[in-house]
C-alpha cells in the first residue's frame, strides 16, 4: 500500500521536474548538464579511473560530477575501491550492506539503490533487504553506533565500543568494526555530497534483478529539488539585497584585510573561546525551519534503520549535561587516528590520508572569475566550520574567521548539507556564491563530505582508543 | 671543555639516587623537560603546567605556572623546554600557536616572561640551543620554523620548509649553526641558522609523517628519526647524502626518541598510540628491545634521560596522568622472556636449528656449512665489552638433511588426494577412507574408519558384506587370540622416538595405553607382522609380566625408515593419552562386557592371554547399542591419539568427516592448531586443491577466513603479455583495458570464462546465456564454443 503510494508520488513529481526544470537532465539536478559533460568528455583519464575503480563498472552519476576535481577522484575512488573490493575483514556482501544502513540515516535512496544491487551481485542474501529483522543479530547490533555516527558522532563512547565486541555470540573484532566504522563514515558523508550536489538517479535502471524498489527508486531526489513548499524568510531576504558582484568583491576584500590584519589583531584568549562558542551558537539558527521529524520515518528506506527520528541535534544545544568539546589538537587524524585505522584495518589509512590531505589542499587558486587567489583561508574556514558543528575545535583557529568568511545562505547550506542533507534544495545550492562556478561550489561539498566524514572517524576512533586503553 | 667538567662534578658531587617512583599529575601531560641539575622536572599539558622536584622516595611539586582564575590557550602547552644552561628559562609551544618563555626568577605569581604570537597554527615543537643562552628555535603545524632571540621582541629569522607541518626542531649538538626538522610528509631538513632561505639538505626519512628526531650526544653525524611508519631510523650525516645506518622496527608510531646517555648504540622510545610502553633499542638489535618499562596505562607523551651523563635514570610523563621516574634494574627485558631458539623446516625437509651455542653441545669436528650439509655450522657475534645487555654472545645455527628417502611422504600425498571427506553418506565416507588407507596398507588407520563407521552410523543401514569387505578379510586370516599386536601409530616420528617413549613410560600407563589403543587397532594383519616381530621387541621392561605385550615395530605401515634423521630435540615427547584417562578407564570398566560390535560372523576378539580387558566385537549386544554420545570421549582420545602421534591428517579428516557429532567434544583452539598443521602440511605438498577443500569444510571461524585473505590471483595483460600489476581489467602499460566481455564489451570484474578454443570470453552469465540459444562463439570468429 505504501509503496503504491509513494511510487505514484515519484511519478508525479518526476514529470512535473522534468518540465519545469531542464537542468535535472545529466547527472546532477543542480548543475546544468553541459557543465559535466563537457568536462567529462574532454577527460580521458576519468574513463581509465572508472574502469579502473568502479565497482559497478560504469561512469554513475557521482562519478562524473566528482570528475570535476580529477584530482580528488582518483584519491575517492581508490579508497572506496579499497574498501569495498580489496582486503578487508569483512565479507563483501556485509561492506554493501553496511553501506545500505549508512546511507538510509538520511534516506538516500540513491546510494541505496547502488547497493543493494551491488549486494545481490555479491552474493549477499536477498531476504536481508527485507528489512533489519531480517539481518543476522550482528549487523543488528551495529545499528546504534550507526545512527550516532551518522546524526550525533560526540555521543559515542567506550561503551558502545565495549558492547559490540564483547565476546559472545555476535561480537565484533576490532578490525571489523574499524572496517565498519569507516563504511559507516564514508557512506553518511557520501550522503551528504549526493544531496549536496543534487545527484540524479542513475538513468538506466538496471532491471536485471527484482529488488530494486520502484517506490524508491525515484524518492528522494524529486525532494530535493521541490523546495516551492519551503519558505525561508531570512533567505529570500537576502537575495535581493545585495548583489551578487559586489558579494563575490566583498568576500575578496574581507579576506585580503584578515590575511593583513593578522599581525596587529590580538585577540586575548577568552575572545577566541566566545567566538567558537558565538560560532556554535549561531549555527543553531542557520537553518530555522521546523522540519517535522517524522517526515522522513514514512519511506521504505527506514526498514534499513531503527529509530529514524533521532537526527542531528545540536552540539550547542546539548541540554543540562554539558559535553566537552574535542579538542582537534589531543585526537588528531594524523597522529592518532591514522595510527589506529591502519593498525587495524591495513593500508586504509594511507587511503584516508591521502585523500584528506588531497581534499584540504586542493586549489586551483581561482575564485570564480578571479585569479590567483590563495583561498587556503577559505578552504580551512569551511573544514573547521563542518568540524565545529560536530563540536571539534582546533586550539590555533580563530573562529571569528568563519563569520567573516561564510555568509548567512553559505552557513544555512553547509549546515543543511552536513547535519540534514536530506533536506537540502536546489534554491539553497544557488543562494550562495552566486559569482562562483558549479565546479567551485562542487569543491566546496567535497570539503564539506571530508570533513564530515573525518569528524565521525575521529569521535569514533577516539572511542575505540578510549577502549583499548 | 670548561662546561663539560662543570657538569661531571655536578654528577659527580650529586650522584644520582631514586628508585622507581611516580607521582600523579591532575591531567594528562604532554610533554616534560628536566633542568640542567636533574633535580627538577616541568610537566606541561593541555591543563596542567607545573615543576616538581625529584627527591629520593618521591616527586613534591614545587610551582605551579598554571595561575590565574581562567587561564587562557597559551597554557596549553604542546611542548616544554627547559634550558640546559639557564635553570630559570623554559619555554613552552601553545596550541594555539603562541611560543612562550617563563622565567622562574620572577618574584611575581606569574612567571610569564615573553610571548610570541607569530605562527599562525598551532607549535609543535621548542628547542633552546645548547650552548647559547638567548637563541630559542620553534617548528609549528603552519610549516615555518622560527628563530627568537630572547632579547628581543620579534623572531631573527623565518624558516620556511615549503610544505606541510613541522613536528620537530632540534639543534645539532656540535654543530654551532646546525639544526634539524622533521615534517609531515616523511622528509628532513637540516638548516644553517645564518641562512633562512634555504636548507642545507633534505631527504625523506620515511613514509608518512616524521613524529621526532635527536642528535646524538657524541657522535655529530648521527640523527636519530622516528616516523608514523613505526620505524626508528638512524642517519650518518657525515656523508654526502644521508646514509641509513641503523633501523629499528617498533610495533607502533614512535612519538619520542632519545639517545641514552653514556651508551653509544642505546636510545629510548614511546609511542603516539595504542602501545604504552616505554623501550630502550641497541640499534644493533633492532628485532627486541633491550630494555622495556611498562608502568603506563596510556600512552606514554614525554620522556627525557634525567641526567645529561647518567643512563640508569628514565623519566616520563603520560597520558594517563601519571609522572614516573624509571630505574633501569628495574626495567623488564624482554630478551630473556624470548625464545632463544629457532627451529624451521626447508622446503625438502631440511630442518634448521638455531640455539644459543651454549644449549648446544659442542661437537669437535663441526663443520662449516658450505662444506657438508650435514653437520652443523656456527656463527659468531662479536661481543662489545660495554653492553651489558649483551645476554646472548653468541648462537649456532646447525642445518640437518633429510636422506633422500627417509622421509618419504608418498602415503600422505595419496591418503590426502584419495580421502573422501564430504558430499556422500557418514557410511560411505568411512568405507571409502577406509579402503584408501587400507590400500596404503595403512591398517590402523582402515581400521579406526572402519570403527567410527560402526559407532556413528546405526546397524540397520549397515549392510554386513561391506563390513566384511573391511575387517573380515583380515581377520579370517588371523589366528584368533593369545598373542596380539600393540600397533604404534606413531606415523610422523622416528622410531628412536617411539623407542625413548616406550622407555619412559611407566608400567600402569603402558596399561593404560595399551587399552585404549586396544579399542582403536586391530590385529587384522598379523600374519604379515609375526615376520618383524622377533627383530623388533622392543619392551624389555614388561616382558615377564603376566600380560605379555609385545609392542612391535609396525613397519610396514608406512615406508618410513628407523634412520629418520629428525633429532629428538625437535619433538618433545608428549603423550597425552596418558593425562586423559577417562576414556580407558570407562572401557575398562566395561571391558567385560563386549560392547562394540562388527560382524556377527567373524568375531573378532582383542582378547589378551588372560586377565587383559576383553573387547570384543559381537553383534548381538550390538542392538541394545549405546547412543554414539557414549563413543565421544573415546573418539575424541583417539584423535588427539592421532594428533599427538604426529597424524594430524587422521584427526582432521576424521573431525571433517563426522562433523557435528564429535565437534563440541574437542575445544575450538585444538580444532584450529589441528587444521592449519595440516593444511600448512598440505601446502607443503602443493596440495592447494585439497588443502582448499579443508579449509571449505572446516568449521572453524578462523580457518574458514583463510580463504577470504590474500585472495589475489595475478594474470597477464592480453595486448603487451606483460604482468598486470594494479588491477586485473585495466593494463598500466598499453592504458587498454585487458578483458571485455564478448557479449556484453564490457570490462570484466569477476569471474571470466573463456572458450579453450578460440580464446573469446566474458562475463559467466553472458556466455551461459549466449551460448543457450547459439552455439557459435559470441565475438564472431565461427568458432563452435561449448560450455561444459
Amino acid at each position: 500500500m505504501g509503496a503504491i503510494n509513494l511510487s505514484q508520488r515519484g511519478v508525479r513529481q518526476e514529470k512535473r521536474i522534468r518540465v519545469s526544470q531542464p537542468s535535472t537532465r545529466g547527472p546532477s539536478a543542480f548543475i546544468p548538464e553541459k557543465e559535466v559533460v563537457q568536462a567529462n568528455t574532454v577527460d580521458e583519464r576519468t574513463n581509465l579511473l572508472v574502469e579502473e575503480y568502479s565497482t559497478s563498472g560504469r561512469l554513475d552519476n557521482i562519478t562524473q560530477v566528482m570528475s570535476l576535481h580529477a584530482q580528488y577522484l582518483e584519491s575517492f575512488l581508490r579508497s572506496q575501491f579499497y574498501m569495498l573490493r580489496m582486503d578487508g575483514p569483512l565479507p563483501l556482501p556485509y561492506r554493501h550492506y553496511i553501506a545500505i544502513m549508512a546511507a538510509a540515516r538520511h534516506q538516500c535512496s540513491y546510494l541505496i539503490n547502488m547497493h543493494v544491487d551491488e549486494f545481490l551481485k555479491t552474493g549477499g542474501i536477498a531476504e536481508w533487504l527485507n528489512g533489519l529483522e531480517y539481518v543476522p543479530q550482528r549487523l543488528k547490533n551495529l545499528n546504534e553506533i550507526n545512527k550516532l555516527l551518522a546524526h550525533r558522532p560526540w555521543l559515542i563512547t567506550k561503551d558502545h565500543i565495549q558492547k559490540l565486541v564483547k565476546t559472545g555470540e555476535n561480537n565484533w573484532s576490532l578490525p571489523e568494526l574499524v572496517h565498519a566504522v569507516v563504511l559507516l563514515a564514508h557512506y553518511h558523508a557520501l550522503a551528504s555530497f549526493v544531496f549536496g550536489s543534487g545527484i540524479n538517479p542513475e538513468r538506466d535502471p538496471d532491471t536485471s534483478n527484482g529488488f530494486r524498489l520502484i517506490s524508491v527508486n525515484n524518492f528522494c531526489v524529486c525532494d530535493l529539488a521541490n523546495d516551492n513548499n519551503i519558505e525561508n524568510a531570512s533567505l529570500s531576504s537576502n537575495f535581493g539585497i545585495v548583489d551578487s558582484l559586489s558579494e563575490l568583491e566583498a568576500l575578496m576584500e574581507r579576506m585580503k584585510r584578515l590575511q593583513e590584519e593578522r599581525e596587529d589583531e590580538e585577540a586575548s584568549q577568552e575572545e577566541m573561546t566566545t567566538r567558537f562558542e558565538k560560532e556554535k551558537k549561531e549555527s543553531l539558527f542557520v537553518v530555522s525551519r521546523a522540519f517535522d521529524d517524522d517526515i522522513v520515518s514514512t519511506s521504505d528506506v527506514s526498514r534499513y534503520i531503527e529509530d529514524p527520528g533521532f537526527g542531528y541535534k545540536d552540539f550547542a544545544r546539548r541540554g543540562e549535561e554539558h559535553l566537552p568539546t574535542f579538542r582537534a589538537q589531543d585526537y588528531t587524524w594524523e597522529n592518532h587516528g591514522f595510527s589506529l585505522v591502519n593498525r587495524l584495518y591495513s593500508d586504509i589509512g594511507h587511503l584516508l590520508d591521502e585523500k584528506f590531505r588531497m581534499v584540504y589542499n586542493l586549489t586551483y587558486n581561482t575564485m570564480a572569475t578571479h585569479e590567483d587567489v590563495d583561498t587556503t583561508m577559505l578552504r580551512r574556514a569551511l573544514f573547521n566550520y563542518v568540524h565545529c558543528m560536530f563540536g571539534i575545535r582546533y586550539d590555533d583557529y580563530d573562529y571569528g574567521e568563519v563569520n567573516q568568511l561564510l555568509e548567512r545562505s553559505l552557513k544555512v547550506y553547509i549546515k543543511t548539507v552536513t547535519c540534514y542533507p536530506e533536506r537540502t534544495t536546489k534554491r539553497m545550492y544557488d543562494s550562495y556564491w552566486r559569482q562562483f562556478k558549479h565546479s567551485e561550489k562542487v569543491h566546496v561539498n567535497l570539503l564539506l563530505m571530508e570533513a564530515r566524514m573525518q569528524a565521525e572517524l575521529l569521535y569514533a576512533l577516539r572511542a575505540i582508543t578510549r577502549h583499548l586503553t | 671543555m670548561e662546561k663539560m667538567a662543570r657538569v661531571t662534578t655536578a654528577l659527580g658531587g650529586n650522584t644520582l639516587t631514586g628508585r622507581t617512583m611516580y607521582c600523579h599529575l591532575d591531567a594528562p601531560a604532554n610533554a616534560i623537560s628536566v633542568c640542567r641539575d636533574a633535580a627538577q622536572v616541568v610537566v606541561a599539558g593541555r591543563n596542567i603546567f607545573k615543576i616538581y622536584a625529584i627527591e629520593e622516595e618521591q616527586f613534591v611539586e614545587k610551582l605551579n605556572l598554571r595561575v590565574g582564575r581562567k587561564p587562557s590557550l597559551n597554557f596549553s602547552c604542546a611542548d616544554v623546554v627547559w634550558h640546559q644552561m639557564d635553570e630559570n628559562l623554559l619555554a613552552t609551544a601553545a596550541t594555539n600557536g603562541v611560543v612562550v618563555t617563563w622565567n622562574l626568577g620572577k618574584p611575581s605569581r606569574n612567571k610569564q616572561d615573553q610571548l610570541f604570537t607569530e605562527h599562525k597554527r598551532t607549535v609543535n615543537k621548542v628547542c633552546f640551543h645548547p650552548t647559547e643562552a638567548y637563541m630559542l628555535l620553534s617548528g609549528s603545524q603552519d610549516g615555518y620554523m622560527k628563530c627568537f632571540d630572547l632579547r628581543k621582541k620579534d623572531s631573527v629569522s623565518t624558516f620556511s620548509g615549503q610544505s606541510e607541518s613541522v613536528r620537530d626542531v632540534q639543534f645539532s649538538i656540535r654543530d654551532y649553526f646546525t639544526f634539524a626538522a622533521t615534517f609531515e610528509n616523511g622528509n628532513v631538513q637540516l638548516w644553517d641558522i645564518r641562512r633562512p632561505d634555504r636548507y642545507e639538505r633534505m631527504f625523506t626519512a620515511h613514509n608518512g609523517p616524521v613524529f621526532c628526531c635527536d642528535w646524538h650526544p657524541e657522535d655529530r653525524g648521527w640523527l636519530a628519526t622516528g616516523g608514523r611508519d613505526k620505524m626508528v631510523k638512524v642517519w650518518d650525516m657525515n656523508t654526502n647524502r644521508a646514509k641509513e645506518i641503523y633501523c629499528v622496527q617498533s610495533i607502533a608510531s614512535v612519538a619520542r626518541v632519545k639517545w641514552r646517555p653514556e651508551c653509544k648504540h642505546h636510545l629510548a622510545t614511546c609511542s603516539m598510540m595504542v602501545d604504552h610502553n616505554i623501550y630502550v633499542w641497541d640499534v644493533r638489535r633492532p628485532y627486541i628491545p633491550s630494555a622495556m618499562f611498562e608502568e603506563h596505562r596510556d600512552v606514554t607523551t614525554g620522556i627525557v634521560w634525567r641526567h645529561l651523563h647518567d643512563p640508569y635514570f628514565l623519566l616520563s610523563g603520560s597520558k594517563d596522568s601519571t609522572l614516573y621516574q624509571h630505574i633501569f634494574k628495574d626495567a623488564s627485558q624482554p630478551i630473556e622472556r624470548a625464545n632463544p631458539e629457532g627451529l624451521c623446516y626447508g622446503l625438502f625437509g631440511d630442518l634448521a636449528f638455531a640455539a644459543k651455542e651454549s644449549l648446544v653441545t659442542v661437537d669437535s669436528n663441526r663443520k662449516p656449512y658450505p662444506g657438508d650439509r650435514r653437520h652443523p655450522i656456527f656463527f659468531k657475534r662479536k661481543l662489545d665489552p660495554t653492553e651489558q645487555f649483551e645476554s646472548v654472545s653468541s648462537s649456532a645455527l646447525s642445518v640437518f638433511e633429510t636422506e633422500p628417502d627417509s622421509s618419504s611422504m608418498g602415503w600422505f600425498v595419496d591418503t590426502a588426494r584419495r580421502y573422501a571427506l564430504a558430499g556422500r553418506s557418514l557410511a560411505e565416507l568411512c568405507d571409502h577412507n577406509a579402503k584408501v588407507a587400507k590400500e596404503l596398507s595403512r591398517n590402523q588407520v582402515a581400521q579406526t574408519w572402519t570403527m567410527l563407521r560402526i559407532i556413528y552410523c546405526s546397524p540397520g543401514t549397515m549392510p554386513s558384506a561391506n563390513l566384511n569387505h573391511s575387517i573380515g578379510k583380515g581377520s579370517t586370516s588371523l589366528p584368533l587370540m593369545n598373542s596380539f599386536s600393540l600397533k604404534d601409530m606413531a606415523s610422523g616420528m622416528g622410531s628412536e622416538a617411539r623407542l625413548d617413549w616406550s622407555k619412559g613410560e611407566n608400567r600402569s600407563e603402558n596399561l593404560l595405553l595399551d587399552s585404549s589403543t586396544t579399542l582403536i587397532t586391530n590385529d587384522e594383519n598379523e600374519e604379515t607382522e609375526g615376520s618383524d616381530v622377533p627383530a623388533d621387541y622392543l619392551l624389555g621392561d614388561v616382558e615377564g609380566d603376566e600380560d605379555e605385550l609385545y609392542l612391535m615395530d609396525h613397519e610396514n605401515a608406512h615406508t618410513e625408515e628407523p634412520e629418520y634423521v629428525l633429532p629428538q630435540e625437535a619433538f618433545p615427547l608428549r603423550h597425552e593419552i596418558v593425562d586423559n584417562p577417562s576414556g580407558p578407564d570407562h572401557l575398562q570398566d566395561k571391558a567385560d562386557s563386549p560392547h562394540v560390535s562388527g560382524n556377527e560372523a567373524e568375531t573378532v576378539s582383542l582378547t589378551p592371554v588372560e586377565s587383559f580387558s576383553l573387547i570384543s566385537i559381537s553383534h548381538t549386544l550390538y542392538e541394545s547399542r549405546l547412543p554414539p554420545d557414549f563413543f565421544s570421549a573415546l573418539v575424541r582420545d583417539m584423535l588427539r591419539f592421532y594428533a599427538e602421534q604426529g597424524d594430524v591428517q587422521m584427526a582432521v579428516s576424521v573431525l571433517i568427516v563426522l562433523g557435528e557429532r564429535i565437534r563440541k567434544e574437542i575445544d575450538e583452539q585444538t580444532q584450529e592448531h589441528w587444521y592449519t598443521s595440516y593444511i600448512d602440511l598440505l601446502q607443503r605438498f602443493r596440495l592447494w586443491n585439497i588443502s582448499n577443500q579443508v579449509i571449505k569444510l572446516s568449521t572453524c571461524r578462523a580457518i574458514t577466513c583463510l580463504n577470504q585473505a590474500s585472495t589475489t590471483l595475478h594474470v597477464n595483460c592480453s595486448n603487451c603479455k606483460r604482468p598486470m600489476s594494479n588491477k586485473g581489467w585495466i593494463c598500466d602499460r598499453c592504458r587498454q583495458c585487458a578483458s571485455t566481455c564478448a557479449v556484453c564489451h564490457h570490462v570484466v570484474k569477476g569471474l571470466f570464462v573463456w572458450c579453450q578454443g578460440c580464446s573469446h570470453g566474458g562475463h559467466l552469465q553472458h556466455i551461459l546465456k549466449w551460448l543457450e540459444s547459439s552455439t557459435h562463439c559470441p565475438a564472431g570468429c565461427g568458432h563452435l564454443c561449448e560450455y561444459t
